[in-house]
């Protein structure tokens, strides 16, 4: 049987019991299977509940993906599991906190193009700034791309955070 | 939760004793050591559950397994920590694969001393998750019944599987209050039971529209229980189609049924692969795809729709994808099936069905599985059909090791009914079989319960012996002895052209003078007229017992079908192995 060998990248989200461990056994998962993590975030999201929310950026192929769903939704602490991609639409989010350093015209310019960006200063000192940046990844992609040649020296990525566009929750 | 004022506190060694009990638990597999002192001084002090000492923790695993396949009940394993927990690893996986249910509990250095490399300290939860359907480690006293509980209703539902429970010492000793009961209600794990009534009358659409159709059936109906065995049966035969069962599925359905094909796969029939390859319905139920069985994926069944029934939705479109998947319990579903089709089904194409019985008899009129037993040296074949005829009318227990041996017992060895026939097939452990066997006559204690072994399977765990020995356990070792590695032998002859490396043994124990020494019996057949009386003294003993039946060196399994040929592609026999065969490395 010919199937569709197309690689594609899908965003998931994952409501898990916020117990020990429970991320090494996606992780374990992922690793164990060969499946790609493309990006990882993982954090409560409901104290009264116990629940944490992972979102995972993966790619495969549609029989990969399908299965990567299934074998997440079987580990025993995972409550639900979202294809963003297929059920979405969603929205996509990335922060970033980007360290330059320097003085005199780079300076200057890091501070205007972080402006077009709408990146926020958040630390300062004569010969540096931090800049926190939020977006779509390749948003990131594009403002440290701009920043390397005007003194980057650190870069910090939260990883991609997704939800539902709508009403509906997880 | 904090205790209620009025409740009774308990160590917690008592806690665990009293939700095993609970559960219906009557008996454990397993070895001592510092960190379950606690917990055998509390099994010192009762006897509600009668524990079985073994020689090994794979031999308590195994043991366990055994026990749970041959009744259906979870087994349970208690052993101590680090080298304890890591010995089990090899029986969680093989449960893992062949999904048989067991609790496992593991002792665990005290709390205060996780992760201080203490002394036999383990991180027997990172180790073991990916060798279990779930684990815990309690570090409340007040979480461990419920935990217990938690671990037997994880293992026993949907697709079972075994559950590690890591009990540190102190966890043990503390006193608690009792959480927790038989009545699990969980957070977040639902399997699913039922299947998808649309899809089920979809499946029944299929089924009754089929010409050439076929049931390809698995260990899931082993699990699903005997009620499972018997609505397959009634199914099977008001379709009147043929049925074959991968080697986790024998049993199910009963071997002397005119319906029957044999086993498919890898050393199944000439008739059930080529019935799987020319079909047009196939009616996976309880089966998951295994590579065993579908030889070459690309050249699989090229022209059929394929219904798959399974209570894993994991093992949906993992290997081969399907028209209608089912997700639920074969039982519940196969209940179902029965329900619609007769409600709705009022013939099928008899006229279809009476050809496609043509040409499958044609297939089978190969006979694929004839041998000629002539001169002095015993086939092994020859050996597994003279035991078959000696022991099917008694109430008789299989176990296997793994290897050539394996598939031959597969292969001769007919099984009327399920929960009778234990085998590693996921994994394939040598080692499985004996403590396996120990497991069975645990459980069944007047029944003949035999290992079917190989000679180097059988030393990979021979200690148990002593198991069977101290427990009065009368298990029967049947070893097809070739002096080979048989099955690896084979390979080499078919795609290595016939270099043996390293798989003949030069040295191998007097397995009488083994047996006599371990405190059992042992008896050795050299020539095919010794067979049928030894056999019958291998019955009638009431000991422990070791046969080393000497067979053919070089005898090889068939059919077969290579890694990564096609069904229909199948070696009959020598005269059909091509020796310039390559292996192919991307494949098993
Ligand atoms: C623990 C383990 N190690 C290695 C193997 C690989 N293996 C599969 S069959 C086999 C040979 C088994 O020999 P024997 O028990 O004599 O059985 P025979 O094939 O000769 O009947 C080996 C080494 C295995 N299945 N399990
Ligand atoms: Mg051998």
């Amino acid at each position: 049987m010919t199937q569709d060998q197309t690689v594609n990248q899908h965003t998931m989200a994952v409501l898990v019991d916020n117990e020990a461990g429970v991320l090494a056994r996606v992780i374990g998962l992922f690793s164990g299977r060969g499946y790609n993590i493309e990006s990882l975030t993982v954090a409560e999201t409901d104290h009264e509940e116990g629940l944490s929310r992972i979102t995972i950026v993966t790619s495969g192929t549609s029989m990969v993906i399908e299965q990567i769903k299934a074998q997440l939704e079987r580990l025993v602490p995972i409550h639900r599991v979202q294809d963003l991609t297929i059920e979405g639409p969603s929205v996509e989010r990335e922060l970033a906190l980007v360290k330059v350093a320097g003085t005199g015209d780079p300076r200057v310019e890091s501070l205007r193009l972080a402006d077009a960006f709408r990146a926020r200063v958040i630390d300062t000192t004569t010969k540096s700034f931090t800049f926190e940046i939020t977006g779509t990844s390749s948003k990131i992609d594009a403002f440290i791309g701009l920043m390397k040649p005007l003194g980057l020296v650190d870069v910090s990525r939260t990883g991609i955070v997704a939800i539902t566009r709508g009403i509906d929750r997880l | 939760m904090p205790p209620k004022p009025s409740q009774e506190l308990m160590e917690g060694a008592e806690i665990i004793l009293k939700a095993l009990v609970e559960q219906g638990v009557d008996t454990i597999f397993g070895y001592p050591g510092g960190a379950v002192l606690p917990l055998y001084d509390a099994l010192f002090k009762q006897n509600q559950i009668h524990h079985i000492l073994v020689h090994h923790e794979q031999g308590a695993v195994h043991a366990a397994e055994g026990y749970a396949r041959s009744t259906g009940k979870p087994g349970v394993v208690l052993v101590t920590s680090g080298p304890g927990a890591t010995n089990a690893v090899t029986g969680m996986v093989d449960a893992l694969m062949d999904s048989i249910p067991l609790v496992i509990l593991t002792g665990q250095v005290p709390t205060q001393l996780i992760g201080t490399d203490a002394f036999q300290e383990a991180d027997t939860i990172g180790i073991t998750r990916a060798a279990t359907k779930h684990n815990y480690l309690v570090k409340d006293v007040a979480d461990l019944g419920r935990v217990i509980h938690e671990a037997f209703y994880v293992a026993t539902t949907g697709r079972p599987g075994p559950v590690v429970v890591d009990l540190p010492k102190n966890i043990q000793v503390e006193k608690g209050p009792y959480t927790g009961s038989p009545r699990v209600k969980h957070k977040s794990y639902r399997p699913q039971i039922k299947g998808d009534i649309d899809a089920i009358k979809a499946a029944i659409e299929l089924i009754a529209g089929a010409k050439k159709p076929v049931f390809y059936t698995g260990g899931g109906i082993i699990n699903s229980g005997p009620g499972a065995s018997l609505l397959l049966r009634e199914f099977v035969h008001m379709t009147g189609f043929p049925i074959t069962s991968t080697l986790m599925g024998l049993g199910a359905f009963a071997a002397s049924d005119k319906q029957w094909l044999g086993m498919l796969g890898m050393h199944g029939t000439y008739e059930a692969n080529m019935a799987m390859h020319d079909c047009d319905v196939m009616i996976n139920i309880g089966a998951r795809f295994d590579d065993r069985i579908t030889g070459r994926l690309d050249a699989f069944s090229p022209n059929s729709k394929k219904i798959h029934v399974d209570i894993d939705r994991a093992n949906i479109n993992k290997c081969i994808r399907v028209d209608i998947p089912i997700v639920g319990d074969a039982g519940h579903v196969l209940e179902d099936m029965i329900k619609i089709w007769k409600a709705n089904v009022t013939q099928v194409d008899t006229d279809a069905r009476e050809s496609w019985w043509a040409e499958i008899e044609e297939w089978r009129a190969k006979d694929c599985l004839s041998f000629e037993q002539s001169g002095d040296v015993i086939l092994p074949q020859y050996a597994l059909h003279r035991l078959h005829e000696l022991t099917k009318d008694k109430d008789r227990y299989i176990t296997t090791e793994v290897g050539q041996h394996q598939m031959w017992a597969a292969q001769y060895l007919k099984f009327e009914d399920p929960n009778r026939w234990m085998t590693s097939g996921g994994l394939g452990t040598m080692g499985y079989g004996l403590p396996a066997a120990v497991g069975v006559q645990v459980a069944h204690p007047g029944a003949l319960v035999i290992d079917v072994a190989g000679e180097a399977s059988i030393m990979m765990n021979i200690q148990e012996f002593s198991t069977a020995v101290q427990h009065d356990l009368p298990i029967k070792i049947f070893i097809l002895n070739n002096q080979y590695m048989g099955m690896v032998r084979q390979w080499q002859d078919i795609t290595y052209e016939g270099r043996y490396s390293h798989t003949y043994s030069e040295a191998l124990p007097d397995f009488v003078k083994l047996a006599e020494a371990m405190g059992g019996v042992g008896y050795r057949i050299e020539k095919p007229d010794e067979l049928d009386s030894v056999i019958k003294k291998m019955i009638k003993s009431t000991k422990p017992t070791i046969v080393d039946c000497r067979v053919a060196q070089l005898e090889n399994c068939y059919p077969m079908v290579p890694s990564g040929a096609a069904h229909n592609e199948m070696i009959l026999g020598p005269e059909d192995v091509n020796m310039t065969r390559k292996d192919d490395p991307t494949l098993v």
